[in-house]
């Protein structure tokens, strides 16, 4: 079964010098179930592909059904060196919310 | 010793909403008004102005808020802390001394939070030992001395503390971390010993909640962001706080905005890093400690917080000149919009190539179409597409590349495909490109200095 990121949780992203935060809370325990178990580094990095050119990390916050990612190299050089138009990686929440997750997926 | 104190947000950064802050003291009773101004771009901004004029670097909008907000705040007995000194917080209190005495203010303390400018220490600094390394790359600061436009340490909560316990209704500081505008209360007014990192910690990780005023009540917010009601009278966040390290997170009543488990959780996930570590001059306090209940009515209790010691440095942070940077865009109409916009980048590249210009980097992108999700945006049916506006920006060591790209988008209107509009802006100019040096710095090598203005 496939589920749509944006259907169980929601989130924000900012930026921290050249990487971005993206922060992903789930509306209920079943959701970040979900989250926990399927939306690890890799598929974040997978799906930032061409976007964050470095390394992912992941971190849990059980108490708030989140889960936060720290994609390195990801906003052109951070800060006004940037010269993307979402230089503080303001829209990427969003952008990691157009996951579809495959719940029979055991990867 | 009080057994609760509401301080409240009344500004996110600088340049949020003006009025925000007169909202906050007159929409029902606070204890505190905290306001973060300071971004790194800022300082730097300030810096210049400073460097022109000995009176500037601070944020400009404190007199005349304070013109309005003073009146209110002496008589409710609010006081007032803010970070928005900048590089020069003397000559801010010395400003807001001015508008007490014009609207007939006596008795009005203000302590001023000094020493944590150190662009003029840096040789000291390093001869001291600290090469200031860059956090990310471990070079030493020496590479870019020659080009520093602004250099501070990141003080924490007890510089403001010790101006409270002097009296002060009003600190101004300069980089203060925007935690420590709200920790500082807290500590002061219960008595919180700065070696319980509990309570550091939950008076930080309020700070943290209040720091980008609406962006916990509402505003920015990803979830079911239609429901948040009233968003144009949106009311800023106020933490009510209790000694034992429980607060409250609400807003006046009658204001727009909502605060709810979903709208403070966004934001304590925004901009952080490890959870487990967050870092302060006061703390190092752990987020996924952190739990939330909704009591409903826009109320929300944050409790069972958890930290740990703070480090023996302080973070610095120095802005320095790195080339220079402009941007353009056009916009193309229907039909072919995306079609068109992509040639003519072709040509605009093509004529830069030919031009021999020097570029670190050039970036063309689609708004409309890819500007914000790049790569993962979705194919668009150009047939559907009213419009697309192509934006190229540019970034180079050499002012002269930087300036002849801004003379080659004009043309494009009469030169390249048509049906393009949205060029009035006259040529780009380049705009210098600041590039931030964070460090670390042993805190035996600052000591911050707290000085009192009295009207």
């Amino acid at each position: 079964m496939k589920i749509n990121l944006l259907d169980i949780a929601h989130g924000r992203s900012g930026d921290k010098g050249d990487a971005a935060n993206i922060g992903i809370i789930a509306y209920d325990d079943k959701g970040f179930e979900i989250i926990k178990k399927y939306l690890t580094a890799e598929k974040v990095k997978k799906h930032f592909d061409g976007i964050c050119l470095g390394k992912v990390e992941r971190y849990e916050l059980p108490n708030l059904r989140a889960l936060n990612f720290l994609l390195h190299n990801t906003l052109g050089g951070g800060g006004t060196v940037s010269l993307k138009f979402d230089a503080q990686g303001k829209t990427l929440a969003a952008a990691l919310l157009r996951m579809e997750i495959d719940v029979n997926d055991k990867n | 010793m009080r057994d609760k104190i509401k301080i409240a947000s009344g500004q996110g950064f600088w340049g949020d909403l003006i009025d925000a802050p007169y909202n906050q003291v007159t929409g029902g009773d606070i204890d505190y008004l905290v306001m973060d101004y300071l971004a790194e771009v800022t300082m730097s901004i300030l810096q210049k102005q400073k460097n022109k004029n000995p009176k500037l670097g601070y944020a400009k909008d404190i007199p005349e808020l304070m013109k309005r907000i003073l009146p209110v705040c002496v008589e409710k007995k609010i006081k007032v802390i803010t970070n928005g000194g900048g590089v020069n917080p003397v000559a801010c209190a010395e400003a807001v001394v001015e508008v007490a005495k014009s609207l007939g203010i006596n008795n009005l303390k203000i302590a001023v939070v000094l020493g944590d400018d150190i662009k003029d220490r840096l040789d000291e600094i390093i001869n001291a030992g600290c090469n200031l390394n860059n956090m990310d790359t471990g070079e030493p600061i020496t590479k870019v001395k020659n080009d520093i436009l602004s250099a501070n340490v990141y003080f924490g909560a007890l510089p403001i503390v010790e101006g409270l316990k002097l009296g002060a209704d009003i600190v101004i500081t300069g980089r203060t971390t925007d935690t420590g505008l709200t920790l500082a209360p807290m500590i002061y007014e219960f008595g919180w010993d700065k070696d319980n990192f509990n309570l550091m910690s939950a008076g930080t990780v309020a700070g943290h909640i209040l720091e980008c005023g609406a962006q916990s009540s509402g505003g920015n917010f990803l979830g079911d962001w239609q429901s948040i009601p009233n968003m144009a009278e949106i009311g800023f966040p106020i933490a009510e706080a209790f000694p034992n390290g429980e607060f409250i997170i609400t807003k006046h009543k009658g204001t727009g905005g909502k605060v709810s488990f979903e709208t403070v959780a966004e934001q304590l996930v925004y901009e952080i890093g490890d959870p487990k570590a967050y870092i302060t001059p006061d703390c190092v306090a752990d987020f996924s400690s952190i739990k939330l209940e909704d009591l409903g009515n826009d109320r929300v209790k944050v409790f069972n917080i958890t930290g740990e010691k703070a480090t023996e440095f302080y973070k610095v942070s120095c802005s320095y000149s790195h080339g220079y940077s402009a941007s353009a865009s056009l916009t193309y109409s229907w039909p072919q919009a995306l079609t068109k916009a992509k040639a003519a980048d072709k040509i605009l590249r093509k004529r830069l190539e030919n031009l021999n210009l020097n570029f670190e980097e050039v970036r063309s992108e689609y708004i409309g179409y890819n500007s914000c999700h790049g790569p993962l945006s979705t194919e668009i049916d150009e047939d559907k597409i009213n419009e697309i506006m192509l934006r190229v920006a540019v970034r180079s060591m050499d002012y002269g590349s930087v300036e002849r790209f801004g003379k080659e988008i004009a043309p494009l209107i009469l030169t390249g495909p048509p049906g393009v509009t949205g060029f009035a802006g006259g040529r780009p100019k380049p705009s210098e490109v600041v590039a931030y040096w964070p460090a670390l710095m042993p805190k035996d090598l600052v000591k911050p200095e707290v000085k009192i203005i009295e009207v």
